[in-house]
């Protein structure tokens, strides 16, 4: 997809004039945050089980190269195959070949954040391969030729007159008098119009919320069920997921549902949790002849051992986004890439370089919500305000390593010319700081400070902070 | 070198850690082999005589309905009352389950029964599960010669039967008993954790019952 973090400010102006954006963005309140907050509510120990979630995750990414190991070990034995994929490219390719050597011609989806994230469709349809999402959201997005705007609700942004008149202009042969007046019609009609993509699909390709090293398994979490008519339908059942993924055993991804559906839709549980090993066996009346597992990396091994790290905890829940009042104004197209919201700025300029995507760590008023309802506790405000210094220190940076981490290594090992570079401009900012600690004005973010005060960093460095940490202070 | 090295060396590299480091290797198996339970909320906690109305609760708050039968033999009969009650036509396809095969089908005449996985076309499937945890309602259902995975997704209506003694408290309980029955580390082409029936909050957030999967879900606890 094309990049438009670059021009984030005027995204966000236009996000912000946009009626009917704002109307569908209204319904995020309603369907997200009273929903979460009632389900944590209904929980007595659930700041206990955020603090065992993230304990797991911090112990796997510790381990991470021996559960890889142990994973993709048990996927062979159990007669799946696994492909390790460094690049996006490497990862298209991959599918690509798989879908060629059998001869696929229509290929379903679930719903898959990754496989957005390395552009898939676009590269299976170039090469003369028709991709159906079967995600409602998705399917409905992918009519109108659109990317998501919110990573488990990809169609937030839009109102059911919206995609009424877009079922009408694509479901051209249904009867032009019948009635798309309910939200049930609407549903109705996309069940209908996807059960025949189902059966007809070649292959079908999911993400995974988690591989469990222990089982060699994939598990899917979703609420529609078109997941699983993805993966049990046609011949050969692709997975894309991404490294981080991987969790030791069922019992650790167990821990980890009870916080997934409760910060996520408010849910106890989603309705579907779905595991899966290897292909069908002798004696299965259903289920695919062969199973593939592509396991993506792009970029995110190097944000091992750096203060990023903590983003590798990120199990996708949204709840750092349905907080965000940057993103409840803007939606998430603003961002101009896949992962929008506080999560997004983060993980954006890690994978597609800082120089693309600088300006998303000013989407952030620093008030800290996101970090509070993260279910994995990842420090997102400190990350945003080091992408920030970071901004201001790049001039410093030669061109090779301008890009994604390359900065925050460069400048990491030469710590004294990283302290110049980012104390010298927070401390400029916090002279500068007006009274009442928020600046109306500030000349690298005006499209966003027209609209929101920009409160004023605190008179320290993230590094200074992250040392502080590490000491156990 | 192939994708699998290039990967796991850079993460080593990165973790700033040696392949063969013996501790690192030992804790790894470790805990892959006890699976170590992490703290669990009270809802997942619950005892054997509490469990069954948990389970009704939690399965019903997410739009499930549930009855409880004395014995298996009462099933057919169980089954032909619900599709009347929901003015459905009497036929059902099942897995070819042992359990479900012994079941007295022939007490209920007007009641058609098919065996064999699903093609798309079958208003209403029957599957047995393997068990279920109280915590949040949900059914663990696993595929197998016995049990095809289609009958859970593609008819309007799933009805699942599960023992009353199989409902567990928690999901590290089932799992459990999913290693006790396939062994530790072996496990079926596909669990299916089922929580209430098929549904979708995608346009304007309105939670509608009934997207890909079924619009119903009825469960029968036997004994
Ligand atoms: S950063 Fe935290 S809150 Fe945001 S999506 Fe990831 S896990 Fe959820």
């Amino acid at each position: 997809m094309d990049i438009t973090s670059p021009s984030f400010k005027e995204n966000a102006t236009r996000a912000i004039g946009d009626k009917s954006l704002q109307k569908a963005l209204g319904n995020v309140e309603r369907g997200f945050i009273y929903k979460r907050a009632k389900a944590v509510a209904a929980v007595p120990a659930f700041e206990t089980l955020r603090d065992a979630a993230r304990d797991i995750k911090n112990h796997t990414l510790a381990h991470l190269d021996l559960y890889l190991e142990a994973y993709a070990d048990k996927v062979a034995a159990t007669g799946g195959h696994v492909h390790f994929a460094e690049t996006a490219a490497d990862a298209r390719d991959i599918v690509l070949d798989i879908c060629r050597r059998v001869e696929a011609k229509t290929v379903t989806k679930g719903k898959s954040m990754i496989t957005e994230e390395i552009a898939l469709n676009d590269h299976l349809e170039k090469n003369g391969i028709t991709t159906v999402e079967t995600d409602l959201g998705e399917y409905i997005i992918q009519l109108r030729g659109e990317h998501p705007s919110h990573i488990i609700a990809p169609a937030v942004h839009l109102n059911k007159e919206q995609i009424e008149a877009d079922f009408r202009r694509v479901h051209d042969k249904l009867p032009p008098e019948r009635n798309l007046d309910e939200p049930v019609a609407l549903l109705g009609e996309a069940r209908a119009v996807l059960r025949e993509r189902f059966l007809a699909a070649d292959v079908g390709i999911t993400g995974a919320n988690f591989l469990v090293a222990e089982t060699g398994t994939s598990i899917i979490v979703t609420n529609e069920g078109n997941g699983d008519l993805t993966q049990i339908l046609p011949r050969v059942h692709i997975v894309v997921a991404s490294i981080e993924k991987v969790v030791p055993t069922l019992e650790d991804a167990s821990a980890i549902l009870r916080v997934l559906a409760r910060s996520a839709t408010g849910q106890e549980m989603s309705v579907y949790t779905t595991l899966s090993t290897g292909a069908k066996r002798s004696g299965d009346p259903d289920g695919p002849d062969e199973y593939h597992v592509v396991l993506l990396d792009n970029g995110r091994s190097a944000m091992l051992g750096t203060p990023f790290e903590d983003m590798l905890r990120c199990i996708r829940c949204g709840a750092c986004m349905n907080h965000c009042p940057v993103y409840q104004v803007v939606g998430g197209h603003a961002y101009g890439w896949v992962y929008p919201g506080p999560m997004g700025s983060v993980l954006t300029p890690t994978l597609i370089g800082v120089d693309k995507a600088g300006h998303l760590p000013n989407a952030s008023t620093f008030c800290g919500r996101c970090e509070s309802v993260c279910p994995m506790r990842i420090p997102l405000p400190k990350m945003m305000r080091h992408w920030r210094e970071n901004a201001f220190a790049r001039h410093l940076t030669p061109p090779s390593e301008r890009s994604g981490l390359g900065v925050w290594k460069f400048l990491a090992r030469r710590p004294a010319l990283y302290a110049l570079a980012t104390g010298i401009a927070v401390r400029a900012m916090a002279l500068l700081k007006p009274k009442g600690g928020r600046f109306r004005t500030l000349p690298f973010a005006s499209g966003w400070t027209r609209h929101r005060d920009l409160p004023a960093p605190e008179g320290r460095t993230f590094q200074a902070m992250w040392k502080d940490r590490k000491a156990g202070k | 070198m192939s994708g699998r090295d290039a990967v796991i060396s850079r993460i080593r590299r990165s973790l700033g850690v040696a392949e063969d480091e013996a501790t690192r290797r030992l804790t790894v198996a470790r805990r892959l082999e006890t699976a170590p339970v992490a703290p669990q909320p009270a809802q997942a906690q619950s005892s054997p005589a509490e469990r069954f109305d948990l389970f009704r609760e939690k399965a019903e708050a997410v739009s499930a309905t549930v009855t409880r039968v004395a014995s298996p033999g009462e099933v057919p009969t169980e089954i032909a009352d619900y599709l009347r009650g929901q003015n459905l036509a009497p036929r059902i396809r099942r897995g070819a389950d042992p359990r479900l095969g012994a079941m007295p089908w022939k007490s209920v005449p007007t009641l058609e029964v098919w065996a064999g996985p699903s093609d798309g076309n079958d208003p209403v499937g029957l599957s047995h599960a393997l068990g279920a945890a109280a915590e949040t309602g949900t059914l663990f259902v696993t595929s197998g010669a016995d049990n095809p995975t289609t009958l859970n997704f593609l008819p309007e209506t799933h009805i699942v039967v599960v023992a009353a003694e199989d409902i567990e408290a928690s999901y590290e309980a089932t799992w459990q008993r999913l290693r006790t029955t396939h062994g530790k580390g072996t496990m079926p082409r596909t669990v299916n954790l089922i929580s209430g029936p098929s549904r979708s909050g995608d346009i304007e957030q309105t939670i509608l019952l009934g997207a890909h999967g079924p619009k119903r879900l009825h469960i029968i606890v036997v004994g």
